[in-house]
């Protein structure tokens, strides 16, 4: 039976819940659009020629229903509607609209699918397209999984292109001239005899035409904007300080605030002593939140320090108080009751390690807990008023806080307004909506004036849903220079599990996180397993920047690594033999060329790694070259290539591997979340540093178009760039090392 | 009460002595391009210039800035006339998530100020504070150097 037919009847089960809803729910839901999310709100003179394209006496203002995290998500939503509407780029407006399920993300359950992306086969393609059926039925607005740009690739051109048809049809009624006859050109349609008509001039026409039955989209030959570099909607004002982030709102009558939750995450409040900060300057008062307590007074300072002074008793940490705990909770997690996954079962495992027998490599590695710490700390402002709830803040899951604010004020969902803001940074903080919540509460206790609550760091570093530690164990074997045999075994706890548990929706089947990056490699190795087990849950934990691939991927490169070196091959030319994937191969190949790879040792105390993972359709292969130096290791150079179907901004694209890379290798050289009593260690960037710029090395990254499908860009750069920086370091010094934060074995200067 | 110029305005406050410089930036004069990120002087993220040295607004309590002269993110320029620093910023589009960019900003026209065209250890001096999450730092580099050539030619 072929590997596809294995994993089908074994590990469906995810996918079976959902394309059972979806057949329950007919094929008329799942094709019928939703309501134009649009239409209700629409001022005198405006007019929605779709949920994407709003158009006003000025112009038009896109719809861009993704959060800008850094990532670019509005300006190259907005460049896909620009491309075909024929706008001028620099006077593009942008909104996110209001929340709705008509802006769901088709793209986003693929991911949780298991399916290799490698994988075109019948069962794959199928279930691909039932999820994001599902997706819409639900109604799943969300941004994350690298998804904005494969998702809104079609739909956003076809919303533009349907736009421009209904501003010919106006055109033409509008000045009698026959509508073939007429072009579009920055905003305008264009008669042949040269007459110029601003869209905003079309809006009252435009809105009386009916939509178009099918649209014919540019081919990438015709593009203007698309492929080519583009000034970024939002590059001037935050390079002026003028971006409004959440953290930034400013509202008349307006309370600050701050709260202080359990550390221990989970755990109860047994009380709280306030009358000294109720006493101090400027506080109103002090409200109960859930888990902990809220300080309203008249600036952030006076809220925060206030809340120093409440004496909490907390409850216990409902999950093992210390990280010795945590890891031999983890250790005791490879058994076969808690064996959640086996989507990867190549040739005779048992057999080739017990021929190989004293022979077979066997290594051990630990990651920890990560967290995200966004720059701009968790912050939320909301005022409830009149049967009124609006809401500002920055969240990945508009759909969800709206339920959550239903949940806690008993509005109605038509009564709460959520003003999504830019966010500045998230890394898959803001698929979380706890702060949010929490800002909801202090406004049910504020009597109709707004609270901006804002959290500390201190708050926000120890309450964070972290990346889960991982305990992973590799064996392996290799035979006549080659690797013959990888057996890798995976114990994390579920992050799946337990984002489901806080949404109260279960999670049945295995959780394809605990071995995304691992299972799914375009590797043929004859005799290849990974096994994940689901760890009895610890503290909360949530989706990191490229999520359970950014630590399996250390482990698989790492141990290959290992294991090539133990055959005595070449790391790259061994990866190029045993990749089966041409688009991997090519992504190897590019990155070989552009470091001039001639093997790991260069010599004097230098070195460089490679490592490869497809995570998110991406295949990304990482060169890094590392140098001893008196004050410790340096990372000179970094080379990327990066196989992501097609560029559509390559300004931005550059920006976000390189970014990613530098996540990648900071986090891995410093980062860790250890626990003591039931809390974080760390409460600060002090404690947490990641990278800095005098240690930032030189990146050159290349991106490669020779897919047909077009992928996202803003995780995939992650997860090669730590174990190519631990096997540098193994090129440079000989010492393997297994364990991160990298700092704990080497010094970096 | 206590007296200091932002900007070049006249600020007059009777708050407590040891309130940090940055909440009074932000909540009572409204200006928030400097950035709260950490509160113990680490990320950069509230540098401002105090008499022309870049500051941490975090820890400059406002009791010792009696007669002190504070400039901000927002006297360096505008969107529509932005300053040679941000028009660099720009030129090289240094900004993902833009969070910590008005802090890097203002360490880097300090820098300038100081060292009218530095190389990159004195960029790498001068910037390690400055924490950016999302990893600008390549395009912070080479922006840095943009301004310096955009300032030479604003001088000339």
């Amino acid at each position: 039976m072929s590997r596809a037919g294995t994993i089908a009847r074994r590990t469906f089960l995810f996918g079976t819940v959902a394309i059972a809803g979806g057949v329950a729910l007919g094929y008329y839901v799942v094709q019928h659009p939703h309501d134009n999310p649009l239409k209700p709100g629409l001022e005198p003179g405006e007019a929605a020629l779709n949920p994407y394209v709003l158009l006003d006496g000025d112009g038009v203002t896109v719809i861009t229903p993704r959060t800008d995290m850094g990532q670019g998500a509005h300006s190259v939503l907005a460049a896909m509607v620009a491309e075909e509407l024929d706008l001028a780029w620099n006077a593009v407006r942008v909104s996110d609209g209001p929340p709705s399920a008509a802006y769901y993300n088709a793209k986003v359950a693929a991911e949780t699918l298991p399916f290799a992306a490698t994988d075109d086969g019948f069962l794959a393609r199928n279930a691909r397209a039932l999820g994001g059926s599902m997706a819409k039925v639900m109604g799943l607005q969300i941004t994350g999984g690298s998804t904005t740009v494969p998702d809104g690739f079609d739909r956003m051109r076809m919303a533009g292109a349907a736009a421009r048809q209904m501003l010919l049809d106006a055109a033409a009624e509008m000045t009698g001239v026959p509508r073939e006859t007429l072009t579009t050109r920055e905003g305008h349609v264009v008669t042949e005899d040269g007459r110029r008509i601003a869209y905003g001039d079309l809006a009252e026409l435009a809105a009386q035409v009916a939509p178009p039955d099918e649209v014919r989209l540019k081919s990438p030959r015709e593009w203007r904007l698309l492929g080519q570099p583009m000034q970024r909607l939002d590059i001037v004002a935050k390079s002026t300080g003028t971006q409004t982030f959440g953290i930034d709102i400013d509202l008349p009558d307006m309370l600050y605030a701050t709260v202080r939750t359990n550390p221990r995450r989970g755990g109860t409040v047994r009380g709280f002593d306030a009358s000294a900060a109720e006493g101090m300057p400027g506080v109103e008062r002090v409200v109960a939140v859930t888990g902990g307590a809220g300080v309203l007074a008249d600036s952030t300072w006076r809220a925060m320090r206030a809340a120093d002074e409440i004496v909490f008793e907390w409850g216990e940490a409902p999950y093992p108080a210390t990280s010795a705990l945590m890891w031999a909770q983890l250790g005791e997690s490879f058994t076969e009751s808690l064996r959640d996954s086996r989507f990867r079962d190549d040739g005779d495992v048992e057999a080739t390690l017990a021929d190989a027998g004293d022979g077979a490599v066997e290594a051990e590695y630990r990651l920890p807990h990560l967290a995200h710490a966004p720059l701009e700390p968790m912050n939320a402002t909301a005022r409830l008023k009149d049967g009124q709830l609006d809401i500002w803040a920055s969240t990945q899951i508009p759909m969800y806080v709206l339920a959550t604010a239903e949940r806690l004020t008993g509005l109605k969902v038509a009564d709460i307004h959520l003003h999504n803001q830019y966010a500045g940074g998230s890394f898959g903080r803001r698929l979380e909506d706890d702060f949010i919540a929490r800002a909801i509460e202090l406004a049910m206790a504020a009597e109709g004036r707004p609270v901006k609550m804002t959290w500390t760091r201190e708050e926000d570093m120890s309450h964070d849903f972290p990346r889960p530690m991982a305990l992973a164990r590799g064996r392996g074997a290799v035979a006549q220079g080659r690797v013959a045999a990888c057996d890798l075994s995976l114990a994390t706890t579920s992050v799946a599990q337990s984002q489901g548990g806080r949404v109260n929706q279960p999670i049945p089947g295995p959780d394809v996180t605990i071995v995304a990056g691992a299972w799914d490699q375009p590797f043929a190795i004859p005799h290849y397993r990974v096994t994940g087990y689901r760890a009895p849950e610890m503290v909360p934990v949530s989706s990191w920047r490229s999520v359970g691939a950014s630590g399996n991927g250390f482990v698989h490169e790492s141990f290959l690594d290992e294991l090539i070196h133990a055959a005595g091959a070449d790391p790259l030319e061994e990866r190029l033999r045993l990749c089966d994937d041409p688009l991997s191969r090519k992504v190897l190949e590019a990155v070989a060329e552009m470091s001039g790879w001639s093997g790991p040792n260069m010599g004097e105390g230098r070195g460089r790694g490679v490592a490869f993972t497809l995570s998110f359709g991406v295949s990304v292969a990482e060169i890094v070259e590392v140098r001893q130096t008196d004050t410790g290791l340096r990372i000179d150079k970094v080379f990327a290539a990066v196989e992501v179907g097609r560029v559509l901004d390559p300004v931005n694209f550059e920006n976000q591997v390189k970014g990613g890379v530098i996540w990648g290798l900071g986090h891995a050289m410093n980062c860790e979340l250890t626990y003591a009593d039931g809390m974080t260690e760390q409460r600060n960037f002090d404690q947490y540093q990641g990278m800095r710029l005098y240690q930032a090395p030189l990146i050159e990254v290349r991106g490669l178009e020779n897919g047909d499908t077009l992928r996202g860009i803003g995780e995939p750069a992650v997860p090669p760039a730590a174990p190519a920086l631990a096997n540098a370091i193994f090129a440079a010094t000989g010492q393997r090392v297994r364990e991160l934060p990298l700092n704990r074995h080497v010094n970096f200067a | 009460m206590i007296r200091f110029t932002v900007n070049g305005r006249q600020v007059e406050t009777d708050l407590e002595p040891d309130t940090p410089l940055l909440w009074v930036l932000r909540d009572t004069l409204k200006l928030t391009g400097t950035k709260y990120g950490c509160g113990i002087a680490q990320c950069g993220a509230c540098t401002v210039h105090l008499d022309g040295f870049a500051t941490r607004s975090c820890q400059a309590r406002i009791g010792d800035l009696d007669g002190a002269e504070v400039t901000t993110i927002e006297s360096l320029g505008t969107p529509e006339a932005p300053g040679p620093v941000q028009r660099a910023w720009i030129e090289h589009q240094v900004a993902q998530c833009g969070y910590c960019q008005s802090g890097q900003i203002m360490a880097a026209a300090a820098l300038l100020a100081e060292v009218p065209d530095p190389d990159d250890a004195q960029i790498d001096d001068a910037m390690s504070g400055n924490l950016c999450r999302c990893g600008t730092y390549p395009r912070i580099r080479a922006a840095v150097h943009r301004a310096a050539e955009l300032m030479q030619e604003e001088a000339q």
